[in-house]
């Protein structure tokens, strides 16, 4: 039972990761580049939510929808500002400003709503289910969570695969100079990449914020570079890669938690990480790529 | 165009241009060394700057080791913290257990930067072995896990010795010391009690070991065999040269110097832990920014780099709370003019009308 | 015994045959022409011959031992040499650094050397600065040895990188369409300069090239691919007389 109970509860963590990791790796297939400032539009997102139902007074599903407006927006504007004016220049030049842009969020929020970790409030009302005899609890938290991003991923793949617009973002991501030429929007696609990525991350804010209630400037820092690490982890650029290996990674620190050590399973994950791409170099459902000679 | 070359005999007796470069870069340390040194012995240098002075050197000797990984190699690596841990935690550890056993400070101090640089380097062909097998984005991130899975391997060790020898554990009881025995590594709460060994000297001594090294080594048979895979790999395969042995060479001897930097790091305090901020990923983060921000590949661009903005957020004390934000905007903006289609275009542009004016002016001059 | 002996080579890829049965016996001192339409499979067969691909069926011959399966690294040590038909130089390199690289492996000095400037470091290095301006000084080149690669003119790096594959010290020589780009002038120069270096160093050169002239003036013997198989093979002068070659490069 009690690996059942772990392996539910790794199954949730891990589709936050996700959603995280499809932030990530969407923005990777079209703008090649690491936003290494993902990890903090989560942080944004959750501060918006506690702002909003905790000073506020607002219902959750508000302060939500907020979040994810001021998000979008957020995604949007770093992009225009930091992102586009690099479009080509050396890819390091990227990871570097979007560092920058990571410690000025950080900042921005350390200002703003300071250095102490506030307790967030749950956005998800529902009360935990007793299975088996009590031997098993399922929070409220875990079954809104997995349920919110089963739909969501379900709709990603929809959106990107039967929609025009979503055909277009792959075009983009496979080939910008061709999609240009097709007349394709390129830098209207990359906007909506962003956009897209940080809505889901703010979706992620509250989500992770509400099974882990701990919120400081800092909350999502190591969440974001783990979802970084899932969407490497399936294949970057892969959309079902960053699904499956955000669920896997959360199984996997969740399970080394629960049975060998909760200080290790960070290393652990990193390990799996490791091993997983010695064994297949380009993640578990990353494109093989061949250099033309 | 050839009649500007120097000719083979003249180029015999004057210095050539890189062993010029790297004159000036010496020159740079020495001249910083010389002036601070004298600041804090007239006690004309506030303390709170003087206890920069050693943060200042470890960060130059990871950044120039850092670049002979990205700049020279042209390998992203996003772990170099975990290889000043190793080293840190190496260093510190001899040297708690050896105070008494070497009272003579340089002699144990020599000793636990060899040690340190060995634990390092050792790592660092570890880590070899993957960047043998990935690539780019990819490498990064596993360099990235590697040090983050160091610094949790730390967080979790506890070392302690009794008449019995030395004690390895997972926990602070898994021990089972003696009563004589004492724990030297303690989980979370690191080492305690290394004898403060570093000095401005020393990390100036260090910072000129570590440019000799990789400024030398760039200058060599060895240096032109690592540019010319980052240059291009296919072309250097073709022409005979063994790209394993180059990439591990490289990570190898990267590492043994910042295992160095930890030794000095560790011997500038007196408790040793180990978090995100001093071994996780926003150490090797920043430490990619100096490199970065220095242009890669230019050893003097990272030494100035790394000194000046790991000053600058102290520096900026005076703003407070500001500071940290001011110092990402700084970051952005530096990056977006430095590599920024639209500043470069400017820049091109400044430079041409400059160009034209002066040939204006010739011009005029021959006409009268 | 002959130079270079190729057996049979073939490689596929993903079930498409890239080049297939692909035989050739060069001499020592032979100028050999490779020709053929685009996406016959000449490049192909460079990356074969270098150890780029791994070849799925034959196998070939240096100076009587077997190369199959090597690594490019030590087929270059064996005496094969190339240069590439998208130009590959060293381009953050000096033009004499590039020249120094190829030197690697015939003139050393350890790394421990290098580093703590020991006698042998002057003394290498002066050998090979000397050696590299006599290769640059063949090419032209020794008034640009300072210049950056990515910096030289198209024709200029396109003969730098021969220079550089020379420093090896190749028994034979694979040139990737060494006049692509170039002028007539440019084209009949570089004529002359393949003729001096491989009478100068020894060398038995294969080149592919699209440039009749060049190939009818430099190669005594071509072999003419199409579809990965061998079209053709002989004489210069008679197989581009040939009516299916004429067909393979004109079409119906």
């Amino acid at each position: 039972m009690k690996f059942l109970s772990q392996l539910i509860s790794g199954i949730s963590l891990g589709s936050i990761y996700s959603l995280i990791a499809l932030g990530y790796t969407m923005v990777y297939g079209i703008a090649k580049m690491l936003n290494f400032a993902h990890g903090d539009v989560i942080m944004i997102g959750a501060f918006v939510v506690y702002t909003a139902c905790v000073t506020g007074g607002l219902s959750p599903v508000l302060g939500v929808l907020l979040a994810i407006v001021v998000c979008t927006i957020l995604g949007v504007v770093i992009e225009r500002l930091a992102y586009k004016p690099l479009r080509a220049a050396a890819s390091l030049a990227v990871l570097i400003t979007a560092i920058g842009v990571s410690y000025f969020l950080q900042n921005m929020a350390l200002l703003v709503f300071g250095s102490d970790t506030k307790q967030f409030s749950s956005v998800v009302s529902l009360e935990p289910v007793s299975l088996a005899n009590g031997n098993l609890v399922i929070t409220g938290e875990t079954i809104v969570t997995i349920v919110v991003s089963l739909i969501i991923m379900i709709a990603l793949y929809l959106f990107v695969n039967r929609t025009k617009p979503g055909k277009a973002m792959l075009a983009v991501s496979e080939d910008k100079g061709a999609a240009q030429l097709m007349g394709i929007n390129v830098n209207g696609m990359i906007a909506l990449t962003f956009a897209i990525g940080s809505a889901l991350a703010a979706i992620a804010g509250a989500l992770l914020c509400s099974a882990y209630p701990a919120l400081s400037p800092y909350t999502g820092a190591m969440p974001g570079i783990k979802a970084f690490v899932a969407a490497v982890f399936g294949g970057i650029g892969s959309i079902p890669g960053a699904m499956v290996g955000g669920i896997l990674l959360g199984i996997i620190e969740n399970l080394s938690k629960g049975y060998i050590s909760s200080q290790l399973s960070d290393a652990i994950v990193f390990a799996v990480l490791i091993l997983v791409l010695l064994l297949r170099p380009t993640g578990i459902m990353g494109k093989k790529i061949n250099e033309k000679v | 165009m050839s009649k500007n070359q120097p000719s083979p005999l003249s180029q015999k007796k004057q210095l050539r241009p890189v062993t010029k470069k790297n004159l000036v870069t010496y020159a740079i340390v020495i001249v910083f060394f010389a002036l601070f040194q004298t600041l804090t012995v007239t006690g004309n240098l506030k303390f709170a700057y003087q206890s920069l002075l050693v943060p200042i050197c470890t960060n130059v000797i990871m950044a120039v080791s850092l670049n002979l990984v990205v700049g020279v190699l042209g390998e992203l690596s996003l772990g170099h913290a975990g290889f000043m841990c190793i080293g840190a935690y190496v260093g510190s550890f001899f040297s708690v257990v050896t105070e008494e056993l070497i009272p003579v400070t340089w002699v144990r101090f020599t000793l636990a930067f060899a040690l340190a640089a060995i634990a390092a380097s050792i790592a660092g062909i570890l880590i070899g072995i993957p960047v043998l097998r990935l690539k780019g984005d990819y490498l990064a991130i596993v360099t990235l896990a590697f040090g983050e899975i160091i610094k949790s391997l730390v967080n979790v060790l506890y070392i302690g010795k009794d008449s019995n020898g030395f004690h390895v554990s997972m926990s602070s009881s898994g021990l089972n010391l003696l009563e004589d025995g004492e724990v030297i590594l303690k989980g979370p709460q690191g080492i305690s009690n290394t004898p403060k060994d570093s000095t401005f000297l020393i990390g100036f001594i260090l910072v000129m070991l570590s440019l000799f090294i990789v400024t030398n080594l760039m200058d060599s048979r060895t240096g032109r065999a690592i540019m010319s895979i980052r240059d291009n790999r296919i072309a250097a395969e073709s022409v005979g040269i063994n790209i394993t042995k180059y990439k591990l060479l490289v990570f190898t001897i990267s590492a043994a110097i910042a295992g160095c930097a930890g030794v000095l790091y560790s011997h500038n305090l007196s408790s040793l832990t180990a978090n995100t901020n001093n071994f996780g990923y926003n150490m090797s983060i920043m430490v990619l920014v100096y490199v970065v921000l220095g242009g890669l590949g230019s050893i003097r661009g990272s030494v100035i780099a790394a000194a000046v903005l790991y000053a600058l957020p102290e520096l900026l004390r005076g703003l407070a709370d500001y500071r940290m934000l001011i110092y990402s905007i700084i970051l952005i903006v530096m990056m977006i003019v430095n590599n920024g289609a639209f500043f470069l275009k400017l820049r091109a542009k400044i430079a041409q009308s400059f160009r034209n004016s002066l040939q204006k002016k010739k011009n005029e001059k021959e006409a009268a | 015994m002959s130079l270079l002996e190729v057996k049979n080579l073939g490689i596929t890829f993903g079930g498409l045959h890239a080049v297939e049965d692909f035989n050739l016996t060069l001499e020592k001192g032979d100028l050999y022409g490779l020709i053929g339409p685009n996406g016959a499979g000449k490049t192909t067969v460079f990356n074969l011959l270098t150890g780029v691909y791994k070849p799925t069926s034959g196998t070939f011959y240096l100076d009587g031992k077997e190369l199959k399966g090597k690594k490019p690294v030590d087929i270059n040590k064996a005496g094969i040499a190339r240069t590439f038909q998208n130009i590959r130089l060293f381009k953050k390199l000096s033009v004499l650094d590039n020249v120094k690289v190829g030197l690697h492996n015939s003139m050393k000095y350890s790394t421990l050397t290098g580093i703590l400037r020991l006698p042998g470091y002057f003394k290498v290095e002066r050998a090979m600065n000397e050696k590299a301006r006599e290769l640059l000084h063949v090419f032209e080149l020794d008034g640009e040895a300072d210049t950056l690669a990515s910096n030289l003119p198209y024709g200029k790096q396109r003969k730098l990188e021969i220079a550089r594959a020379i420093a090896t010290n190749p028994k034979l020589l694979l040139l990737d369409e060494p006049a692509a780009g170039m002028n007539p002038n440019e084209t009949n120069e570089l004529m002359e300069t393949i003729r001096l270096i491989r009478s100068r160093f020894d060398l038995t050169v294969l080149v592919i090239e699209h440039d009749m002239n060049l190939v009818s003036g430099l190669c005594e013997k071509i072999t003419v691919l199409n579809f990965g198989t061998e079209l053709a093979k002989g004489p210069t002068e008679e197989v581009l007389k040939n009516p299916e070659v004429i067909k393979a490069y004109l079409g119906e």
